[in-house]
């Protein structure tokens, strides 16, 4: 079942970007015709396609930077306060990573909401609309984003540290070692494993940010400006009927994860793991 | 000493503490906004002075949410889809875990590495061709073309976390079963399900939320048939980008999120343990 729908698929995804395929093949029976890497050609000479895959990359790196800072801080924090303070950010926190990507993006709309939306009221911004520009979009994207990512690392990066011996802790500290320095050179070496796991993981889902730009951008922003790589293969693909290109794209996303994901299995193997 | 650490130390934690109450209400705030937004009679949600709180609660907006578009019909197709998603992979995620840590065969290693590069896989580039093969197999606008690829996506993740807690069941009572006279049904059954079955609570939760939350493919494969349709599209039935019924959407997303954030909360202590066990991995 694996194969079927994961390895025929991916086979087929590689077999349809080679060829023309348009709403003409798909119901009217239009043969299809070879194209080699004809769409590859056409996709990589068009500027809106170079333009998609930086915003996207741009993106995840804010998405991915954001998400590990907050995660990681706040981790830390749990660990210096008492069970009652600690227990309401976990609660808060699971309660954000629990919430569905669509009613998440749609709760984060409404606090912006130009008119009728909380935070614009509270920071005096009148009726200033957050989807209208480029960068603003993309920010209250990010936003949701780190919102529903960070509980992850949060959750991962706080039980790392609680699994640290408090001896070696104590003993640091015995020896002067300044709160830096500790996290420096004792809990960041200790931590890296659980680093790399969430780093990877955290690319490879911001990577692929679909719901949050569908829903929040209205399938894709202002005439487009917010596409990402995802959004834009589905738009090509559904909306214009373009199938070969956005499996094209699709393939090319394909590449870039299989790559993220050979630098996570060297990773792993380096650190002695046995499969 | 000891003292003057503490007198020096305790201004610090009480700031580290507020801190976090402040942060865990921010991150809250969200929720809460949307909770009570879907309380809120018509008339305060579209006021220019939104206030953090209503003095007169109302259910129109869950009336107008049920009352619309079948709605209870898109909560069940949900509750469908999700449950047999959870209960298929669950099972197949036991019996393949335990096949590849309890059985050494050729090509093992070779199948673990694939588990892990399927979970890499962006399910969202394979929509496309996942569209013809529905297709071909005349499953579009069914929820059985939302079923069987969710499941497949699931189970390389459930399987991987799932290894760890077979692995954590020592041998010598697989070999104290046998000598009891057990069979290997009987050990699989009676003795390593219970024990993995906190693994597979935790795992359940990701396959319950993928499937529960999706977006994508109830986009593209629902696309005539709306009777078929799940929770997420009903949502975006009430939100028009030019002019939203934000009282509406909110009600609903609150009817959408409260099954998983009760669902999150009571397997939240496995949840955080499936998850230490996965990485430690």
């Amino acid at each position: 079942m694996l194969g079927g729908l994961l390895v025929y698929p991916i086979y087929q995804l590689g077999l349809i970007s080679f060829f023309e395929y348009t709403q003409a093949q798909v119901s009217g029976g239009e043969p299809t015709t070879f194209q080699g890497f004809g769409n590859y050609a056409e996709l990589f000479g068009d500027p809106q396609f170079w333009q998609v895959l930086l915003a996207t990359v741009l993106f995840a790196a804010a998405c991915v930077v954001s998400t590990l800072a907050v995660g990681c801080a706040l981790a830390v924090l749990l660990t210096r306060v008492r069970a009652l303070p600690r227990l309401a950010l976990m609660l808060a926190a699971l309660g954000a990573w629990a919430t569905p990507a669509v009613t998440g993006s749609t709760v984060w709309l409404f606090l912006f909401d130009p008119d009728f939306g909380p935070v614009n009221r509270m920071l005096g911004l009148g009726d200033h609309s957050w989807t209208y520009g480029r960068i603003s979009a993309f920010f209250l994207v990010l936003l949701e984003v780190v919102w529903c990512s960070f509980p992850f690392v949060m959750v991962t990066v706080y039980a790392g540290i609680r699994a640290v011996p408090s001896e070696v802790l104590e003993a640091a500290a015995l020896d002067g070692a300044s709160q830096w320095r500790i996290w420096r050179s004792v809990l960041a070496p200790m931590l890296r494993p659980i680093l790399v796991v969430v780093t990877i993981q955290s690319v490879i889902w911001d990577f692929k940010v679909f719901t949050q730009i569908y829903v929040m951008t209205n399938g894709g922003g202002i005439a487009g400006q917010n596409l990402v790589l995802n959004v834009y293969a589905y738009q090509q693909a559904f909306a214009s009927s373009q199938y070969s290109l956005g499996s094209a794209i699709g393939v090319v996303m394909l590449l870039i994860l299989l790559a993220v994901t050979l630098v996570y299995l060297r990773l792993l193997r380096r650190q002695g793991e046995e499969l | 000493m000891n003292l003057l650490r503490a007198r020096v130390r305790r201004p610090g934690r009480l700031a580290a503490e507020a801190s976090a109450l402040l942060i865990a209400v921010v991150v809250a705030f969200p929720l809460y906004w949307m909770v009570l937004s879907a309380f809120k009679p018509a008339g305060e949600i579209e006021s220019s002075e939104p206030r953090p709180w209503t003095l007169a609660p109302s259910l129109d907006s869950f009336r107008r949410v049920f009352g619309q578009q079948e709605f209870g019909r898109y909560f069940l197709n949900s509750l469908v889809v999700a449950s047999c998603v959870v209960i298929a992979s669950a099972l197949i995620a036991f019996l393949a875990a335990t096949a590849v840590t309890r059985f050494r065969f050729r090509l093992r290693t070779t199948l673990l590495i694939m588990f892990l590069v399927a979970q890499m896989v962006p399910v969202e580039a394979l929509t496309i061709p996942l569209f013809f093969l529905m297709r071909d197999f005349g499953q579009l606008n069914t929820l059985g073309s939302l079923i069987l690829p969710h499941i497949a996506f699931s189970l390389p993740f459930a399987i991987w976390m799932l290894r760890g807690f077979v692995k954590g069941v020592p041998e010598a009572l697989e070999e104290a079963a046998y000598i009891d006279g057990a069979s290997r049904a009987r050990f699989l059954w009676q003795i390593l399900f219970p024990l993995v079955l906190p693994g597979l609570v935790a795992t359940s939760v990701f396959s319950f939320i993928s499937a529960w939350n999706d977006f994508l493919f109830a986009k593209s494969f629902i696309i005539s048939d709306t009777s078929q349709s799940t929770l997420p599209m009903a949502l975006l039935v009430f939100y028009k980008p030019d002019d939203p019924d934000w009282g509406g959407v909110m009600a609903a997303s609150t009817v959408m999120t409260i099954p998983v954030l009760v669902f999150f909360v009571l397997v939240q202590r496995r949840l955080v343990s499936g998850l230490g066990g996965a990485v430690k991995d």
